[in-house]
């Protein structure tokens, strides 16, 4: 049965502003929630408060509804993988894996055939008899992840384990990840920077910037329903037009276009995979295009219409050049209104 | 050029370290060793049987000698351990004058140190015995093994330290199976230094010591201003010897890629 995890008002600060504000998180038993966020942003500390490795300020960490903020890292069912592989030096490479099961006291013989079978599972046979070192970085860091899944803890925790790879091996560890989670049903809360690392592994998202928590909720809500401007701008939304909206409708730079919110200023947020080019007879907005970025498989263009630019991408086989007269649609369906200065 | 240097270069240098040693060996094995003579006239087990002879006060300084180092680099090494860790890890107030503390006895001699607080040395009974010997050394070597600690720390990565807490391991765990191993070859090296800072110290032992505990740097001395010089070359050996051993099985871990202090480079 997988462990539920509870943030309540959870605050740390060092003596002056907080690094972590007020955070309230749910962690649902066996699902993978990525704390996401710039660097800076309070994640990591978060992160390291539920581990242990630090006590906050104020505020709970509840484990299935229980308190652990009274117990020492060593005492809380979790394991932890780090930015880094971290593997014990003195140690070989089996008995870095069964580091954990030898701290409860599991037997040299079965501590052996599991982490052999650890091992197997982030596909690294026939390494264990190896040292630290004599393993390239993509490997010791699956060899991290085997050493933290072996005890089959209760809970995951992971610190940017990929980001000390490189891009392929990225993906590849990553992959690996999202299975031994699935497989193991551990909840695990994630740590990263990527937003892409974030949409494709969580089922849930937490976004967080300046120690607090401004969005949370599936992935796909993030670039479909963004909270404030400053989410939008996180997850790369390039298009944002300020205007007013009035019974239900914004009306802006951009002409008219039905929302759902309320009264007074908003500024419409629309991604710009959104934005589509129409025939000259359809709804929409005349415009030029002022400049065109090819990007290998799609061509980004800035339009310009009428002094307001529109950030749009079409497919790297639709001929678009600076210059080529336009007529671009804002889809409704696909548009948000958020506060100005948000 | 480098072949020459190699061919020409290396032999000098091996002679200019070797050849001093070579009248210390025939001295040590001679009788009578007149002059002109190339080699003694007369030849003697004496002087070297006397270094194993329980009866000779040569062994007891040999015996006295290690026992005084050994503690010396156990105690510097704990102290060592502790202080690197809080100044290599740790930023607190009062950092640079507890930095400046710790290094002064590098800068100011230790007589000076020794000769101020014999005083209390005599007053606590510390005065005459290994004991205060021990503490006396300790003031030049904790310096010492204090900076290679703080360096070896301030080159660990504590994230492991938090990697075995996280995995289950009480703190007195970490310390045994990861902090420790990791640090050990440093840890090597301070005891190293501690030991090699105690053998070959003579004033503070003879200040503190006060000509009771005789350890080999004293005995050497007595014996350079008697006549005995067999017996001398014998004691400058037995003082020698050991440290270059201990300097050989060590050498690893003072060069080389794997060297927990930057040495002198890749060997």
């Amino acid at each position: 049965m997988a462990t539920r995890i509870d943030l309540e008002g959870l605050t740390v600060d060092y003596g002056g502003a907080p690094v972590v504000a007020d955070l309230d998180l749910a962690v649902e038993p066996g699902t993978l929630v990525a704390l996401l966020g710039p660097s800076g942003c309070g994640k990591s500390t978060t992160l390291r408060a539920v581990a242990g490795l630090l006590q906050p300020s104020r505020g709970d960490v509840r484990f299935d509804g229980r308190s652990v903020l009274g117990l020492p890292p060593e005492r809380r069912p979790l394991a932890m993988v780090f930015q880094s592989p971290l593997l014990f030096p003195s140690m070989s490479i089996a008995d870095n894996v069964g580091f954990g099961l030898r701290m409860q006291g599991v037997g040299r013989a079965e501590r052996r055939r599991r982490s052999l079978e650890a091992l197997e599972r982030v596909q690294l046979p026939g390494v264990a008899d190896r040292r630290p070192g004599q393993l390239s970085g993509g490997q010791e860091q699956r060899v991290s992840l085997a050493r933290a899944l072996v005890a089959q803890p209760q809970v995951l925790l992971l610190d940017e384990p990929f980001s000390a790879l490189d891009a392929a091996l990225r993906v590849e560890v990553r992959d690996l990840v999202a299975q031994l989670q699935r497989e193991a049903g551990v909840t695990t809360l994630f740590v990263t920077h990527d937003q892409e690392e974030a949409t494709v592994l969580a089922d849930t998202v937490g976004l967080m910037l300046d120690g607090r928590l401004q969005q949370v909720g599936p992935p796909r809500a993030f670039y479909e329903r963004p909270a404030s401007l400053r989410v939008a701008r996180f997850f790369g939304t390039a298009n944002a037009f300020p205007g007013t909206v009035v019974g239900g409708t914004w009306r802006g730079p951009l002409g008219e276009v039905p929302v759902r919110a309320a009264d007074g200023p908003g500024v419409l947020v629309v991604r710009q995979e959104a934005v589509r080019l129409v025939g000259a007879d359809e709804d929409g907005v005349d415009g030029v295009v002022a400049a065109t970025t090819f990007t290998g498989t799609a061509v980004q263009a800035r339009v310009d219409c009428a002094g307001t630019q529109v950030a749009l991408v079409v497919g790297a086989t639709t001929p678009l050049a600076a210059g080529a007269r336009v007529r671009v649609h804002v889809p409704p369906a696909h548009c948000t209104v958020v506060p100005p200065g948000s | 050029m480098r072949a020459l240097a190699r061919v020409v270069g290396l032999p000098l240098l091996l002679g200019g370290l070797l050849l001093p040693f070579v009248p210390l060996l025939l001295w040590s094995v001679a009788r009578r060793y007149p002059y002109p003579a190339l080699l003694p006239t007369e030849r003697s087990s004496r002087p070297l049987g006397l270094l194993v002879d329980p009866q000779s006060e040569v062994l007891q300084g040999l015996v006295s000698s290690t026992v005084i180092a050994l503690a010396v680099a156990a105690v510097a090494s704990l102290v060592g351990l502790s202080a690197g860790r809080a100044l290599g890890l740790h930023a607190f107030r009062g950092k640079r004058l507890v930095q400046f503390l710790l290094l002064a006895p590098v800068v100011v001699p230790g007589i000076a140190v020794t000769l101020g607080i014999q005083v209390f040395f005599i007053r606590y009974g510390l005065a005459d015995t290994r004991r205060g010997v021990v503490l006396a050394h300790l003031i030049a070597a904790v310096p010492y093994v204090t900076l290679v600690m703080g360096s070896v720390y301030a080159n660990l990565d504590t994230r492991i330290e938090e990697q075995a807490r996280t995995l289950g391991a009480p703190p007195l765990q970490v310390l045994l199976r990861v902090t420790l191993p990791a640090v050990a070859p440093g840890l090597a090296v301070g005891a190293l230094f501690a030991f090699l800072i105690s053998w070959g110290e003579y004033v503070l032992t003879l200040l503190v010591g006060g000509g009771t505990v005789k350890t080999l740097p004293l005995l050497l001395y007595a014996y350079l201003g008697s006549t005995d010089t067999p017996v001398a070359a014998a004691l400058a050996f037995a003082l020698i010897v050991p440290p270059v051993l201990l300097l050989a099985l060590t050498s690893r871990l003072l060069a080389g890629q794997d060297a927990p202090l930057a040495g002198f480079g890749r060997a």
